[in-house]
């Protein structure tokens, strides 16, 4: 069964259209990550999904009711917000009770609920601290509990982490994809960025423009993107993009160097396309070339440690491209080499449509 | 000056300022003691010459005088009405405020329009109030006052709760919307406390508007709802002036303000300061 089921929805503000048609179905118990760059609706779809923006037009389903017009009250769901949201005038433990209290429940059952999501997140010893006394972090517990000790049938995340600095956002996720495991709710998650979309999701649902650009597993988006969009918003250092033309056998990029590519056939020659390189792919050159790689001389330009692997710039084909090497691999700016390219995974970009080939 | 050493030129300095600062205290604090001194003294002292800085006893015959003849009670009227005008008028503007910030009710013009009423000179509407009154049947009536305190006040209070109100963040509300409450609710639980320091700070501005209130008084009533400002007019005489009585009364009239301002104090600085700076 699916526990939200949203069709042809779409949001106008004004003269300014948010979202543009979204189906989306999201099964019960999955973690689903609506991802994409400022401005792309993510955040107004999820806000409209929380019914705290008013449907244009289309439908939203929330566990088999028709919700497109029902209060936020009535949807059955719970929400994490940006900025926490925590009641200032309220101990950690009326925050979390909130929601509850809201909904009338006995007092005895309140007691035991917000007892049990303290002890989830480990901030049993700070209940009757105020939101001012607590770190981030522990504010962002305290928020995350307010939604997990109710009984939703969907929990609305919108950027929880953005707010949090980088150790201790990485902490959080890592709490965030055990709680989906614990409790095995239904759970859409809003953020920018893409390392947590990868990290946390059964599925992302890439958003641009107010539109679905593409959805699947993250290893599904990664391997097999759809749109150079797609290709170039997901991974970290970002796809490499270099322009190219189309022979019987390969490709041949603006300097005149030709790669093979294996594999391919029914390639129109002379077509302009973007090969689509990921830093991962490239390689130092090794003792024997593997199987459907190509051997590039190259000279390295800039070199940046990231301690485990080095990310080297280098030119190819009158573009600049990153590729990830090894941490010893390279040492300074200058240095000649040698790589290998991966050719079996590049992927072809037609230019005109930015679609994959 | 440039003989004596550095540090005894910052202890003169810093005597000087004590000596200005002492001064200044002086002559501030200087009347309220005479207004206190005199209610406490005899026919006798207020007169005497020259004047008595100080009276040999503190005597509270002007006071029972007050009491018995039962002009105090017009004190007993200025607080009801002062206190049930405020309440009103902070039930209705806080909602007013609300609808305002929220909804954008009236657009961008009604929250201008509202505080416009406010700049109305008291005297121009005060006569055809009046007659309005005496065609109502209100003249004199606590009712009738209270409704007028309460629409007089009302542009005061929504203008400060509007900004109040805009300063509270916007999550906190649509968090208690997905929590389960009702907009009732959300105004009840989180937006009044989040805006209490704003809402004591106007809730004092506004009784003590009523409070003070002398011209809508003198107008609109005669024997029945009498306020002490009123009452404090009635001892200007003709042939004399009874200043023992003026001196208790108001001493009678200062007090509930005092206390109000005094309890109020630490929401009435964060509350002043709140609408200033914004976030």
């Amino acid at each position: 069964m699916s526990d939200l089921k949203i069709t042809n929805l779409h949001k106008h503000y004004g003269a300014f259209h948010a979202v543009k048609g979204i189906d989306l179905d999201v099964p019960s118990g999955e973690f689903t990550v609506l991802v994409g760059p400022s401005g792309c609706g993510k955040s107004t779809l999820l806000r409209t999904i929380a019914g705290l923006e008013e449907t244009s037009s289309g439908s939203i389903e929330i566990g088999g009711k028709d919700v497109t017009w029902a209060r936020p009250r009535d949807r059955d769901i719970a929400m994490v917000f940006q900025n926490y949201a925590l009641y200032p005038y309220l101990n950690v433990k009326d925050n979390i009770a909130f929601g509850l209290r809201a909904r009338k429940f006995a007092e005895a059952e309140v007691e035991k609920r917000v007892a049990r999501a303290a002890e989830m997140l480990g901030i049993g010893h700070l209940l009757t601290r105020f939101p001012r006394e607590l770190s981030g972090g522990q504010r962002q517990r305290v928020a995350i509990g307010r939604a997990i000790v109710r009984d939703a049938i969907l929990y609305l995340f919108d950027e929880p982490l953005s707010n949090l600095d980088a150790q201790l956002r990485d902490d959080m996720r890592v709490e965030i994809k055990r709680l989906h495991k614990e409790l095995k709710r239904t759970m859409i998650y809003v953020t920018h960025d893409q390392i947590e979309a990868m990290t946390l999701a059964d599925r992302i649902v890439l958003l641009r423009d107010g539109l679905i650009e593409q959805q699947g597993t993250p290893l599904d988006l990664f391997e097999r993107p759809k749109t150079r969009f797609v290709a170039g918003f997901l991974g970290s250092p970002k796809m490499n993009f270099v322009p190219a033309t189309l022979t019987a056998a390969g490709v041949k990029l603006a300097d005149g160097t030709a790669l093979e590519l294996p594999g391919r056939s029914g390639l129109k020659a002379g077509q302009a396309v973007m090969l689509g390189l990921r830093p991962q792919h490239i390689a130092m050159a090794g003792t024997h070339l593997a199987k459907g790689h190509v051997r590039v001389p190259v000279v390295i330009e800039l070199v940046q440690p990231t301690g485990s692997r080095v990310q080297a710039t280098m030119p190819l084909g009158g573009t600049s491209i990153i590729a990830e090497l090894g941490a010893h691999d390279v040492s300074r700016p200058g240095e000649k080499a040698e790589i290998d390219i991966d050719m079996t995974r590049a992927v072809l970009i037609d230019t005109t449509s930015d679609k994959i080939i | 000056m440039s003989a004596l050493p550095l540090h005894r030129r910052h202890g003169v300095r810093l005597s000087f300022r004590y000596l200005i600062a002492a001064l200044l205290v002086v002559i501030f604090c200087f009347p309220v003691y005479w207004l206190f001194i005199i209610s406490f003294k005899t026919p006798d002292e207020i007169f005497a010459f020259p004047p008595v800085w100080y009276p040999e006893s503190i005597q509270f015959s002007n006071y029972k005088v007050l009491f018995k003849d039962g002009d105090a009670a017009t004190v007993g009227n200025s607080l009801i009405l002062a206190s049930v005008s405020t309440f009103f008028a902070m039930i209705f503007g806080t909602i007013a405020a609300y609808s305002l910030v929220r909804f954008k009710t009236g657009g961008e013009n009604l929250a201008v329009w509202i505080i416009s009423q406010r700049m109305m000179p008291p005297v121009a509407i005060v006569f055809p109030i009046f007659l309005l009154y005496v065609w109502l049947g209100w003249v004199d009536s606590y009712f009738g006052l209270i409704i007028l305190y309460t629409a007089f006040s009302l542009p005061y209070v929504i203008w400060m709760m509007r900004g109040y109100i805009e300063d509270i963040p916007l999550e906190l509300e649509e968090s208690a919307l997905v929590d389960g409450c009702t907009r009732w609710e959300v105004l009840w639980k989180v937006v009044l406390p989040m805006a209490r320091s704003g809402l004591f700070a106007t809730a004092v501005f506004t009784f003590i508007f009523a409070w003070n209130d002398f011209l809508f008084a003198l107008v609109l009533t005669r024997t029945e709802v009498t306020t002490y400002t009123v009452q404090v007019t009635h001892y200007f005489g003709g042939q004399s002036n009874f200043w023992a009585k003026i001196a208790a009364m108001s001493v009678l009239g200062t007090i509930p303000v005092f206390f109000t301002v005094a309890v109020m104090q630490r929401y009435l600085v964060r509350g002043i300061s709140m609408g200033a700076v914004k976030g």
